[in-house]
C-alpha cells in the first residue's frame, strides 16, 4: 500500500518530527510496507465486535486526596536543558 | 502548545546576552555533571560507566555463572559472604566478561543494601542513576525518583549492580536498535541476545547478574530469555507498577523478572508485585506467589494450539525442541491436547503493529527538549522541538511514531487503530475460550533460534516476525513464562507457556517441573571452560 509523500510530510508535522530527505524517502518507501502488512486487519468484519483499549477492567480506580510533599524546584529544574530562575527556558513560539 | 511566549521573554531578543539564562548546573547531590559520573544518595556512594581493570576490591571465590538468586541469598544469610563481597563478585564477572558483551550501559561501583544484587533494565527510572532508556534523547538524563519496582527492590535490600542496554525506548526484538550499540548473545556473541530487554537477559545467562528486571510489551522479556537460555516472565497486565517505566505502549507494558531458575522468577515477581496507588491501572494479586515445589504436572491441562502445525515461520530445530519439551510434560503426569486460537498468530501482528505505535505515538510526545533530556536548539519553539526530536530519535522510535501517528490522524483512525481495537477484542477472546478447557497454553517463544547481529536489522517486518508467538497473549493482557526447553544449532530455545489472568501460580508450577525435569544447563557452552571447580 504505497503512501504518498505528501502524506508522510503531514504525519510528520503532526508528529513533530523535522525528518531529513533521506529520512522523508526511506520512511515512505518503510511506511508503505508496514501499512500494506497490518491494514491486514481490515479483512475482517468486526460490525459488532466492541473495540478493546484496556485488557484488565478497572473502572474509577481513585487516589485519595491527600497532599504530599511536591518535587523541590531544584528536583524538577534538576534534569532541565535551559533554566532562568524557576523557569524552563525555550525559544518564543513563532 | 503550551503558551511558552507569556512568560515575559520578547520575541527577538538575543541568546546569549546579558541576562539571558545559561544551561542549569547541577549541584548537591547530582554532582558533576558528566554522565557515569554521578554522586547520588540512595542506590550509589559512586558510579562508573564501567569497572576499571585492576581495581582492588574484596572478592572471595564465587561462581558467578552458576549461582542462582535463592543459593546467593542463602550465602548471605548464613554469612558465607558478605554483601559487598557479592557485588564485587559480579563486578568482577562484568570486568571479565561485559566488554566483549555490552549487557551493561553502567554499573553501581558500591552496593547499597544488605542484599543480593539485582540489574535493571534501563527503562527503569532508578534515583539518582542515569537513565537512558536506550536512546540518545535521555543522555544523561538522571530521575529524581524511583521507579516503584526499583524502590520495592531497594526496600528488600536488593541493591543495584546496573543498569542493562535495551533497544531504544524498548522498540525492538534485537537490542540492536540502542543508540549506545548492540549486546551479544553469550552463546554466540556474533549473534542477537533478543530484544528489546537483551541486556538484562544476556547478563543474567552470563553470570553477570544473578537476576533483573526486564520489561515485557509485545515480548521483550520473554523472547530474550528464550534466546539466552533464562526463564523470563511478562506478568497478567496491572500486576506491577509502571509508575517510573519509561512508557512505550501503556496497555500493554508489564515488568517482569529475568532469572536462572523458576523459583527465582517467582520470587523476584513476588518483590515487585501488587498494587500500586501511583499507577491506577494496577490491582492486587488475587492469592499470594507461591514458590514452585512439585516436580509432576498431574492434573494440569496444556493447550497446543492446533494453528502452530502449519506455520512456516518455526524453525524445524525450535519445533523439534518444543515437542519434545510437550512430551515430556505429559510423562510428568500432564494432560496435553489442541486447542484452537484461530486469529492469533494471522492477526496478532498487524494488530499489535497498530495498537503499539498508536499508543507510542502518544507516549514519546513528551520529549520535547523543553524539561529534560536533549534540546536541539531552533530560532522557534516548534523547530526546537522538530529538530530535538529529529536528532534524538533512532530510526525505530521515528519509524512507529510516524506509523502510530498515521493510525491515529482523522481519516485513517477507523480504518486502523479503531479496527485494531476490535481484532484486539477477538484475540482476548479466543485466548479465554482455549484457557477454559487448558490451564496453560504452549508454544515456542520464539520462531527461531538466535539470529546474526545484522541479519535482521535493515527489514523492519522482518524484525517484527520476531514476536509472532509472544504478542497474542500479549494483547490479551495474559501472563507468559518462558523456560528454556533445549537447544538447537547449539543456541537455545525457549517455552512460553501462557496462563489466565492471574494465573501465575499456575505458571511456575508447570514450569519449575518442566525445568527440574528438562536440566538445561543454563551456563552458556563456550563460557563453562571458565566456570570455578
Amino acid at each position: 500500500m504505497a503512501i504518498e509523500r505528501e502524506t508522510v510530510l503531514h504525519v510528520a508535522r503532526l508528529a513533530r518530527l523535522d525528518l531529513r530527505e533521506d529520512e522523508l524517502e526511506r520512511l515512505t518507501r518503510e511506511l508503505g510496507a508496514i501499512l500494506e502488512a497490518v491494514g491486514k486487519v481490515a479483512e475482517l468484519d468486526l460490525e459488532d465486535v466492541p473495540p478493546t483499549s484496556h485488557p484488565l477492567d478497572v473502572v474509577n480506580v481513585w487516589a485519595k486526596d491527600v497532599p504530599e510533599p511536591p518535587l523541590s524546584l531544584e528536583e524538577a529544574l534538576a534534569n532541565a536543558p535551559e533554566v532562568e530562575g524557576a523557569l524552563f527556558r525555550v525559544p518564543p513560539t513563532a | 502548545m503550551p503558551p511558552w511566549g507569556a512568560c515575559g521573554w520578547a520575541r527577538g531578543e538575543a541568546r546569549g546576552e546579558a541576562g539571558a539564562s545559561r544551561p542549569y548546573e547541577p549541584s548537591g547531590p547530582y554532582g558533576a555533571r558528566a554522565p557515569g559520573r554521578r554522586v547520588a544518595r540512595g542506590w550509589s556512594c559512586a558510579l562508573r560507566a564501567a569497572p576499571a581493570p585492576g581495581d582492588e576490591r574484596v572478592t572471595v571465590d564465587v561462581d558467578t555463572l552458576r549461582l542462582t538468586a535463592e543459593e546467593a541469598i542463602g550465602l548471605l544469610e548464613r554469612k558465607e559472604i558478605s554483601a559487598a563481597e557479592l557485588h564485587g563478585a559480579y563486578l568482577d564477572a562484568i570486568g571479565e566478561r561485559d566488554g566483549e558483551l555490552h549487557c551493561y550501559l553502567r554499573t553501581v561501583e558500591e552496593p547499597s543494601g544488605h542484599g543480593i544484587p539485582i540489574a535493571l533494565k534501563d527503562v527503569i527510572s532508578t534515583k539518582g542513576v542515569e537513565t537512558t532508556a536506550g536512546s540518545r534523547l535521555l543522555a544523561g538524563y538522571v530521575p529524581v525518583f524511583d521507579a516503584t519496582v526499583a524502590a520495592r527492590c531497594k526496600a528488600v535490600g536488593l541493591t543495584l549492580l546496573g543498569k542493562t542496554n535495551t533497544d531504544e525506548f524498548a522498540m525492538g526484538s534485537s537490542t540492536e536498535n540502542s543508540a549506545y550499540g548492540p549486546t551479544r548473545n553469550p552463546w554466540d556473541p556474533e549473534r542477537v541476545p533478543g530484544g528489546s530487554g537483551g541486556g538484562s537477559a544476556a547478563a543474567v545467562s552470563a553470570g553477570l547478574a544473578p537476576w533483573a528486571l526486564g520489561s515485557d510489551t509485545g515480548g521483550s522479556i520473554k523472547q530474550p530469555s528464550a534466546l539466552c537460555g533464562n526463564v523470563g516472565l511478562r506478568p497478567t497486565y496491572g500486576t506491577v507498577s509502571r509508575y517510573g517505566i519509561v512508557a512505550f505502549a501503556s496497555s500493554l507494558d508489564q515488568i517482569g523478572p529475568v532469572a536462572r531458575t523458576v523459583r527465582d522468577c517467582a520470587l523476584l515477581y513476588s518483590i515487585v508485585a501488587g498494587r500500586d496507588p501511583r499507577d491506577a491501572t494496577t490491582v492486587e494479586l488475587p492469592e499470594p506467589v507461591r514458590l514452585p515445589e512439585t516436580d509432576r504436572l498431574d492434573g494440569l491441562r496444556i493447550g497446543v494450539p492446533r494453528q502452530l502445525e502449519t506455520l512456516p515461520a518455526i524453525e524445524p530445530g525450535v519445533r523439534a525442541a518444543f515437542e519434545r519439551a510437550v512430551d515430556l510434560a505429559r510423562d510428568l503426569g500432564a494432560e496435553v491436547g489442541a486447542c484452537e486460537l484461530p486469529l492469533s498468530f494471522e492477526y496478532g501482528l498487524p494488530c499489535y503493529y497498530l495498537v503499539a505505535p498508536a499508543e507510542a505515538s502518544s507516549n514519546l510526545a513528551r520529549y520535547d527538549g523543553v524539561r529534560y533530556g536533549l534540546r536541539v536548539d531552533g530560532e522557534t519553539y516548534r523547530e526546537m522541538v522538530e529538530r530535538t526530536r529529529d536528532a534524538g530519535f533512532g530510526d525505530e522510535p521515528k519509524r512507529r511514531i510516524m506509523l502510530g501517528t498515521y493510525a491515529l490522524s482523522a481519516g485513517y483512525y477507523e480504518a486502523y487503530y479503531g479496527q485494531a481495537q476490535k481484532v484486539r477484542t477477538l484475540l482476548i477472546r479466543e485466548h479465554r475460550d482455549a484457557l477454559e478447557r487448558f490451564d496453560a497454553i504452549a508454544t515456542p517463544t520464539s520462531p527461531t533460534v538466535a539470529f546474526p547481529l545484522g541479519d535482521r536489522a535493515a527489514d523492519p517486518l522482518a524484525m517484527y516476525a520476531c514476536d509472532l508467538l509472544t504478542i497474542p497473549s500479549c494483547l490479551a493482557g495474559l501472563p507468559g513464562l518462558s523456560v528454556p526447553c533445549g537447544l538447537s544449532e547449539g543456541l537455545p530455545v525457549g517455552l512460553q507457556l501462557i496462563g489466565r489472568q492471574f494465573g501465575e501460580n499456575t505458571l511456575f508450577r508447570a514450569g519449575h517441573a518442566l525445568e527440574q525435569a528438562l536440566a538445561f544447563d543454563p551456563v552458556p557452552a563456550r563460557l563453562r571452560a571458565q566456570e570455578r571447580a
